[in-house]
């Protein structure tokens, strides 16, 4: 294999992944944008969706369909909840509060999975073939197609509904200024509730894809831990700067696999995303898309 | 009849400081009303307790005959209270289009899941509402601001797309807090001139808060006074003008009141 081919074959894996990525990112900026709550549990709600729909399919026995209903229907479900129980009581409270009240809900979730659901790591099998696609130079593993095309959907999707529907518009004007929102009819707390519940949506469809690529058990949560670099690097309120910050990651981490590792004995793939996240933070802290706040002192 | 807004005897306190005491006011349908004062005054609690972004500690206010009292102050826009803010608050980095489409949130009859779903009603629903900003859109004479970032306007032009924005609630009650703060006298006079228009064009009740007082006289029907949380007078601008009280309260010192007397 050729230099290039093997930079264009690291290329590609690392898109497909960073891809896979930005779905999960996607679930942070949703509550982000909406709430301006950090969601520290993103990685979380992304492995009981996989816990949800493994049990479904190798557990209880349902067909596919109905084990990912599941996931999306719980999830949705834990969306709502959340935001009425706990986030609506951390309204007006320093940031502090919510990122600790999401940190004890990560710990929580990781707990209560394995407990009610099962314990150890089970498969969550999908009917797609396992072979990979063969493209000239290319190998493509038919799941990280499937979750590059739902992520790019819903990315899509997400996207439209914030630039062009009206309510999505009015859940950008919930998140730029709730007072106003409010003078205008606009009942904040639901849309609050409406956005844990999409990024309830996308964690389930996260949690599914991941969940087949990686097996689920409580280290699923771990995928969680990328999307920091993916929304400090994109920026933590922007949907396009989900898509780039989760491309720049997938690639840099498949380039480190592909050009350092050999050399260290590996590992860097797992790190050099953080590495790239601390340098955007002292270059450019709002990310390359984020809305630059310049604070009034 | 009974009036369009009926404030009774509200009290509000912040922590030991009572902001207002036992204000009562009514103002009909149609009518534009001043609330005037010091800083301080407990002017915009007021607009606050009529809009429901505060809820009074005793009293009660009622919008057509109806209690709203308690109601939050996205219930209270949906019965049709519309107001304006003191520093201007635009939504940023929108359009003025879908600053003034936001303003149509209350009639919006579509939700979130539907918009997804049957992308044809929202479009519908859409162009109803557009025909309706539109008219606004005139009626302010924004025409070639549509599609600006309301962030890039001057200052004047910021407040008249706010008040586009409340007008576009077809709100029965309008609360205008200082809309010509910070305004030089030409674009005072524009927004004075907006004030009446929509007073006379579509019977919209408005109530406001201003310190010009030169505006204050000429545009409003009534004016009540506040001073120290209390409500001090309260009549025509001529009757106002002419309240010893007022006079003591509002123009404070005795350097001013002497001007006053010369001048009148």
């Amino acid at each position: 294999m050729g230099d290039w081919q093997f930079t264009v074959l690291l290329l590609s894996n690392g898109v497909l992944i960073g891809l896979m990525y930005s779905l999960i990112a996607l679930g942070f900026v949703l509550v982000y944008k909406a709430t301006d709550a950090i969601n520290f549990a993103q990685g979380e709600f992304v492995m009981i969706s996989g816990f949800v729909a493994a049990a479904g399919l190798m557990v209880w026995g349902t067909p596919l369909w109905l084990a990912v209903a599941l996931a999306l229907g719980g999830m949705i479900v834990l969306g709502f909840a959340l935001e009425r129980v706990m986030l609506r009581r951390l309204i007006g409270r320093p940031v502090i509060a919510v990122v600790m009240a999401t940190i004890g809900l990560a710990s929580i979730l990781r707990g209560v999975g394995p407990f009610t659901i099962f314990s150890g790591t089970k498969p969550l099998p999908l009917p797609i073939r396992e072979e990979p696609f063969l493209v000239g130079p290319l190998f493509i593993p038919p799941i990280q197609l499937l979750g590059a095309g739902v992520s790019i959907g819903f990315l899509a999707a997400f996207g439209w509904f914030f630039l062009k529907s009206r309510k999505g518009i009015a859940m950008r004007a919930v998140a730029d200024n709730q007072q106003v929102a409010l003078a205008m009819g606009i009942n904040v707390e639901r849309y609050f509730g409406v956005a844990w519940a999409m990024t309830g949506i996308v964690s389930a469809l996260g949690g599914v894809l991941w969940g087949n690529l990686l097996g689920v058990d409580v280290n699923l949560a771990l995928v969680g831990f990328k999307v920091f670099p993916v929304v400090i690097l994109g920026g933590l309120d922007s949907i396009p700067g989900a898509i780039v910050g989760g491309l720049i990651v997938g690639i840099v981490e498949n380039m480190a696999a592909g050009y350092i590792d050999p050399y260290v004995g590996g590992g860097t793939k797992d790190f050099a995303p953080y590495v790239l996240m601390i340098a955007a933070l002292m270059v450019r802290p709002y990310g390359i898309f984020g809305k630059k706040i310049i604070e009034r002192i | 009849m009974s009036a369009l807004v009926e404030i009774r005897e509200v009290s509000k306190a912040f922590g030991g400081v009572q902001a207002v005491t036992r204000v009562s006011l009514d103002v009909t349908k149609g009518e534009i009303v001043s609330v005037i004062g010091p800083n301080g005054a407990g002017k915009t609690t007021v607009l606050n307790m009529v809009s429901g972004f505060y809820h009074p500690d005793t009293g009660r206010i009622a919008l057509e005959g109806r209690d709203v009292t308690d109601l939050a102050p996205s219930r209270i826009a949906e019965l049709g209270v519309a107001r304006t803010f003191q520093n201007i608050a635009l939504f940023r980095g929108m359009t003025v289009l879908d600053n003034l489409m936001l303003g149509r949130h209350v009639h919006m009859k579509s939700g979130v899941l539907s918009s997804f779903l049957y992308w044809g009603l929202a479009q519908k629903e859409e162009v109803r509402h557009r025909r309706r900003v539109e008219d606004i859109i005139d009626f302010l004479k924004i025409q070639d601001l549509r599609t600006r970032p309301t962030g890039s306007l001057a200052y004047g032009l910021q407040k008249r797309v706010e008040l586009g924005r409340a007008l576009a609630l077809d709100p029965k009650v309008l609360l205008l807090d200082e809309p010509m703060g910070g305004m030089n006298q030409e674009e005072k006079e524009d927004m004075a001139r907006f004030i009446l228009d929509v007073n006379e064009e579509w019977g919209t009740t408005i109530i406001l808060i201003e310190h010009d007082m030169g505006v204050v006289m000429d545009i409003s029907d009534r004016v009540a006074v506040l001073d120290m949380g209390q409500k001090i007078a309260e009549g025509t601008p001529d009757e106002v003008r002419a309240n010893p009280a007022v006079i003591k309260a509002y123009l404070g010192e005795p350097k001013a009141s002497a001007k006053e007397a010369r001048r009148g």
